[in-house]
Formats: structure tokens, sequence, C-alpha cells
């Protein structure tokens, strides 16, 4: 009992304040110890990669960025179909909140990505199921931001931010499944929980702690954010 | 160890181009995302 009490007592977002700063404070500093440590074993203890050379070490931050940006997607629809359906402003405000890093983890993902596809497939960019799909969500986010922007209540913003995002969180799909969709270019998952990972053990390593790291910092500048906008709002 | 020295450590195998481009534009974009959330939060407490 005293447990649904406490739900309802942090979607004010009065009493959520404080607690998200807390939160904030300490997932941003594991964030940072995380990501040295992610750094540590990405440049100095995960081997030359046999047939990329050195150029595979981007992978430490391409493929987390791309979980991150799709991850980030699915909460911030899902924060903005509660808020739909429960008319909750902490809600709306969660969504808004993420939308900026979500957005921000597309683009390291798309940028990193195009680095990466120039030296192993001799192009920056293609267009490919994945990194359309990819694009596609890039854009998502931003429509997001630029329609809530627009619209100066900030109540009937967060529902109509909703409506968009909830109708694309279908791309998220399509994203990771683009590569068995389509032909692409774009390989196949390295990491998945039905079989062993193809790499070896210390890149997966340096991969995890980079993937906890965006993570971490994601809640981190997320809830952060939500506290400027509870002050800008209340 | 992977790296004989500094420069090596640099050069990246000839990719460093490509992976510090990665890097450093990862890196730059969240320093100014925390940038932009401490000037924000700044502004709206006072």
């Amino acid at each position: 009992m005293s447990a649904t009490v406490k739900w309802f007592w942090f979607a004010s977002p009065q009493t959520f304040f404080p607690l998200a700063g807390t939160i904030a404070r300490w997932c941003a500093i594991a964030a940072a110890l995380l990501a040295a440590a992610g750094l540590y074993v990405g440049f100095f203890v995960a081997p030359t990669d046999a047939q990329q050379g050195e150029a595979y070490r981007i992978i430490f931050i391409h493929v987390p960025a791309a979980w991150m940006s799709m991850f980030l997607y699915v909460v911030m629809a899902f924060w903005a179909a509660i808020g739909l359906a429960f008319n909750t402003r902490l809600s709306g405000m969660m969504a808004s909140g993420i939308a900026p890093t979500g957005a921000l983890f597309t683009f390291i993902a798309l940028w990193t990505g195009a680095l990466w596809g120039r030296p192993t497939w001799g192009a920056y960019w293609v267009w490919d199921a994945r990194l359309t799909s990819e694009l596609i969500l890039l854009f998502l986010y931003l429509g997001f931001m630029a329609l809530q922007a627009a619209i100066d209540d900030p109540r009937r913003a967060d529902r109509a931010g909703a409506l968009l995002a909830i109708v694309g969180a279908v791309n998220v799909p399509i994203i990771y499944y683009s590569v068995q969709w389509w032909n692409t270019l774009h390989q196949g998952a390295s990491v998945s929980l039905t079989r062993a990972p193809s790499m070896a053990s210390a890149m997966l390593a340096g991969m995890v702690l980079m993937a906890l790291a965006f993570w971490l910092y994601s809640i981190a500048a997320a809830l952060a954010r939500v506290r400027c906008i509870i002050l800008e709002r209340e | 160890m992977n790296w004989g020295g500094w420069s090596e450590f640099w050069a990246m195998g000839g990719y460093g181009f490509y992976v510090w481009g990665s890097y450093g534009v990862t890196f730059a974009c969240l320093a100014l995302e925390i940038l932009f959330l401490l000037k924000r939060s700044h502004e709206a407490k006072t």
C-alpha cells in the first residue's frame, strides 16, 4: 500500500524535483567512471581487429550510441503515451526531457557510422535500410522537438508531441530488424541474447562499459533537463 | 598493451582521422549538452 502512495507522491513535479537531482548527480558520476573504464579497455586492453585494424575501435561509441538512440526513443514514446492516457504533467516533461539527448545519440550514431563506413565500405553514406531508418529516427526526434517548441501552451505541446512520438515508434523495430529484412551493407547484430557474441571478450567488455556509461549519462542529462522544465513551467 | 608510444597511439594504424574524428565529435557533443544544461538550469533558477 505504502508503495502505491509513494508512486503517486513522486508523480507530482514538486516532489520529483529533489529526487531527480539526486539521481542525476549519482548517474553522472557513475557515467564518468564507467566511460573512463570503457575507454581504457577499448584502447589499451582490446586487441587490434584482424580484418579492420584500428578502425574498428569506433565500435565502442558507435554501437552504444545506436542502442541509446533507439532505447531513448522507446522510453520517450512510453512517457508520452502515459501522459496522454493519464494526463499526468510529469510524463510529458519526461518525454520532452529525453528528446534532445536521444537526438544527440542518434546524431552520434550516424556521425561515427559515417566515419567508420569510409574506411571499411569506401563511402561515408549509402542509402541503405539501416542508415536510412536511423536518419528517419533523427528527423522524428527533431520533429518532436520542433513541434513542441512551436506550441505555446505546454500541455497542448505535450499532447501534440506525444501523438508524433507514439506514431513514430513504429520506426524503432524497423531500424532494429532492417539488417534482417533487407539486403544491407550494414552488418547484423554482433551481440544478441540468443547466442554467444561474435567478438573477443575484451572488445565486448569495452562496448558494454561504454553502453552503461551512455545509459547513465542519458538518465542524468534527461533528469537534469526535466528539472529545468519543472522550474520553467511551475 | 597495444601501442609502442604516443605517436603510434594517435596514428591509430593509419585510421587516426576516422577514430579521433568519431571520438572527438562525440565528446564535443556531450560536453556541449552538459554546458547547455548547466546554462539552462542556471537561467531557470534565477
